[in-house]
């Protein structure tokens, strides 16, 4: 059995509430790390290794290091549970299952940085879930972890659950912040980061549910007994939202460095292909991950197996790599149509770009008319090229990177299936013999 | 202070200058096209993405070159950076695109568009773009509203540079208007019709780079290019009172603000000069104001003009881009 960390009481019967969460080492954290600077705070998440977990894998530590200081000036923690990357939901698992653990958390950080107020941005459709976070909230209150002069120590501290409205911007940070101010949820143009002028204008940490869930394992056991868990750079344990042809669609938390074809085919994890399929594709990191196909997500260039890590999954590059991103393992066997997927990524991003950069707002809309056009029978073998020159031209160019989000699944579904494109286009028939729907349909039913 | 470099020109300038007004400062033959930053408006630029150049040397400090290209308007120069802007391959191949996607929804009714020889899209679209487009879908509409007496909407224009917001924000009491709904649906409104009232609204006009806000006044009046602008200024108690007449023969056709060399108004004026003082007679005359000799409103017409890329880059050689073989 692989390591469980953050659901290691997840089975627990109640632990959604306080008194089963305490019973079962709850707020222990809280206790270490009061009694600790918020430096050494800091000290022991950099030791750890931990790296965000939204997305991008930038270390934690040295995030929380760049946050200015200035005297007399408040500071924010934010943290991001807007997850709403098409084949992720890991943050929602967490939060519905455990509420507690990323409140701890929440208290512990905020310790660190020195904040007095909290905000949780959570997604708009996550409706129940902000009943269950807020409950626990008032929880965390009434025993004295929340509100004025924490367990004595002086040290104040204010949590909100603040409800967007259902945009996958807001997820992006600063058109997070935007909203949480009450305004439109545009990114903003960085610089300034937010870690110098964020929240209000002051500085503001944001990070992933999971993230801050993970700031408690790391002060329980410390951060050099943390880094020991994982490979190399990739230190500690990963949330993984698994879904598509597989036998057991689910949240897992594996210990990364376990390799993909384990997490595939092992019963502990995915339990196999459903039906008996063969494996023809994965999105390795939710839907703006490259897609990669069979051969390529199972081993790296070199030939050895591929590792499910931030480095492991990135290994080649874009060429033959992914991401690790936020974790929304996707898998297709063969029944399902690249192209297909691709349409219902680029509608995605299209119907979310929030239209204030020129290149992703009228290239997103472009990409996806013309893969409309293309699963409608009437592509050309030039449209494929100009699908390929489109996504080049939005891949940099935006504000934020939600361009490059919807230009990469593009590029990497031409780059490894461009035959697929290519039979479509000859062969505009072919959709008759690959109904990616009916599959869906049928899915539905076995499960 | 800063010493920066930009296509190859060195030049020293104060801390915290823009990539854009370094090259501005430089000459027009340097400075790269921007299409929604304005000096006068803080916070804007970045969006529209037409000004991006290409660090390849971020400073004296730290020489490693920027990874992505950067909007020149929102990024600070620091001492020994060294800018390409019509030298750098990526800088034209990703201007030529975004002056494609600027133009993928644009309705091209230039023929019938007051903006039309005034308009930075055509200018920017003559300069960077491409002879022909590579859609074929049908163009993006809007349902029409009618935001005022002065001021007429043409969304489907529109190419979202948030100017006339920011001059909403900052310079009249009250904003009413903003942009709605969200992507490539996004749109310029009102919440109540005909609700844009307010001394200094018109102002938007000015700063509309396109013809998706016009002086309703003058609407299908004449084409810019017959009409000649006079300089000159008025006892005003709410604005500056200098403003640009345009004549067509004894006829003041239409008011807007003085503009400088990148297209900019010197000051805002307000409404009353703008919609409601056009007998000459209100007016001190101060002559003809200067008009760039690359404008079609110098030529009087469209047939001798000569492509401006000729007079401003006599010192650049022209890149050869991909795939363009039809100019």
């Amino acid at each position: 059995m692989g390591r469980k960390i953050l659901l290691e009481h997840d089975n627990v019967p109640g632990i959604q509430g306080y008194d089963v969460y305490r019973k079962n080492g709850g707020y222990a954290s809280v206790e270490k790390a009061i009694k600790m600077t918020p430096e050494a705070i800091v000290e022991e998440v950099k030791k750890s290794g931990l790296r965000g977990r939204g997305g991008a894998g930038f270390p934690t530590g040295m995030k929380w290091s760049f946050l200015a200081k200035p005297e007399g000036v408040a500071r924010y923690l934010v943290c991001n549970a807007d997850e709403s990357e098409p084949g992720t939901f890991k943050d929602r698992y967490l939060m519905s299952r455990i509420p507690h653990l990323l409140i701890e958390g929440m208290i512990t950080s905020s310790l660190a940085l020195g904040v007095k107020t909290a905000y949780i941005y959570i997604r708009g459709e996550f409706f129940y879930i902000v009943r269950i976070l807020e409950k626990a909230i008032n929880e965390a209150y009434a025993n004295g972890w929340l509100g004025k002069n924490i367990l004595g120590s002086g040290v104040d501290l204010d949590l909100y659950v603040h409800v967007g409205a259902g945009a996958y911007i807001c997820g992006e940070e600063t058109a997070l912040l935007e909203s949480l101010e009450g305004k439109r949820g545009n990114p903003r143009i960085k610089p300034p980061f937010p870690a110098i002028a964020g929240l209000y204008g002051c500085p503001t940490v944001v990070n992933n549910v999971e993230t801050i869930a993970a700031v408690v394992p790391v002060i329980n056991m410390g951060g050099e007994e943390y880094a020991k868990i994982g490979i190399g750079k990739s230190a500690g344990t990963k949330l993984i939202s698994a879904s598509g042809h597989i036998n057991k669609p689910g949240v897992y938390e594996i210990e990364m460095g376990i390799t993909v074809e384990d997490f595939i085919y092992s019963d502990e994890y995915c339990g196999g292909m459903l039906n008996g399929g063969k494996l023809k594709a994965v999105v390795a990191g939710g839907s703006s991950v490259p897609i990669l196909p069979a051969d390529k997500i199972l081993s790296t260039a070199n030939g050895e197996k591929r590792l499910m890590s931030y480095e492991g999954l990135a290994d080649g590059g874009f060429a033959t790599g992914t991401m690790l991103g936020s974790g929304g393992f996707i898998v297709m066997d063969e029944t399902a149509s690249v192209v297909q997927n691709l349409h219902t990524f680029a509608r995605f991003y299209h119907h979310e770009s929030c239209g204030q950069c020129s290149p992703c707002r009228e290239g997103t809309g472009w990409m996806e008319k013309i893969l409309h056009k293309i699963l409608d029978g009437h592509g050309t073998l030039a449209d494929v090229d100009l699908l390929w020159e489109i996504q080049g031209k939005i891949e940099g160019n935006t504000i934020c990177p939600l361009g490059d989000a919807a230009a990469w699944p593009v590029a990497s579904a031409i780059r490894h299936f461009r035959s697929e494109f290519e039979a479509y286009v000859n062969n505009p028939g072919v959709l008759k013999e690959v109904n990616h729907y009916n599959n869906v349909y049928n899915l539905v039913k076995t499960h | 202070m800063p010493i920066v470099t930009i296509d190859g020109r060195t030049i020293e300038v104060a801390d915290g200058t823009t990539i854009l007004q370094a090259a501005r400062l430089i000459g027009p033959e340097v400075a790269p096209p921007a299409m929604c930053f304005y000096t006068k408006l803080k916070t804007s630029g970045g969006y529209c993405r037409t000004c991006l150049v290409e660090v390849t040397k971020g400073s004296e400090k730290d020489p490693r070159p920027m990874p992505k290209l950067v909007a020149s308007c929102r990024t600070t120069v620091m001492d020994g950076m060294e800018v390409g802007n019509l030298k750098s391959e990526k800088v034209v191949a990703a201007r030529k695109s975004v002056v494609e996607f600027l133009l993928l929804n644009h309705p091209l009714d230039c023929p019938i568009c007051d903006q039309a020889g005034e308009c930075y899209l055509q200018d920017l679209s003559y300069d960077h773009g491409s002879a022909k487009t590579r859609t074929d879908f049908e163009r993006r509409t809007f349902d029409k509203i009618d935001i005022g007496p002065y001021i007429q909407l043409h969304m489907t224009r529109c190419i979202l540079c948030y100017r006339c917001v920011k001059v909403a924000d900052q310079i009249t009491d009250h904003r009413v208007h903003g942009v709605m709904n969200r992507g490539d649906q996004s749109e310029i409104s009102t919440y109540i019709e005909k609700a844009v009232d307010n001394d200094f609204s018109g102002n938007v006009i000015d700063v509309c780079p396109v013809g998706a806000l016009t002086d309703k006044t003058f609407r299908f009046k004449s084409r810019v290019w017959f009409t000649k602008p006079i300089k000159a200024h008025r006892n005003c108690n709410k604005c500056c009172g200098k403003v640009n007449l345009w004549y067509k023969g004894d006829e003041v056709l239409r008011v807007t603000g003085l503009k400088d060399q990148w297209g900019e108004v010197e000051e805002f004026i307000c409404n009353t000069c703008r919609f409601d003082t056009k007998k000459t007679s209100d007016w001190t005359i101060e002559g003809p104001s200067q008009i760039s000799r690359t404008s079609v409103i110098s030529a009087n017409h469209y047939e001798v003009f000569v492509k401006p890329t000729e007079f401003t880059l006599n010192n650049v050689t022209p890149l050869q881009i991909e795939g363009e073989n039809n100019s």
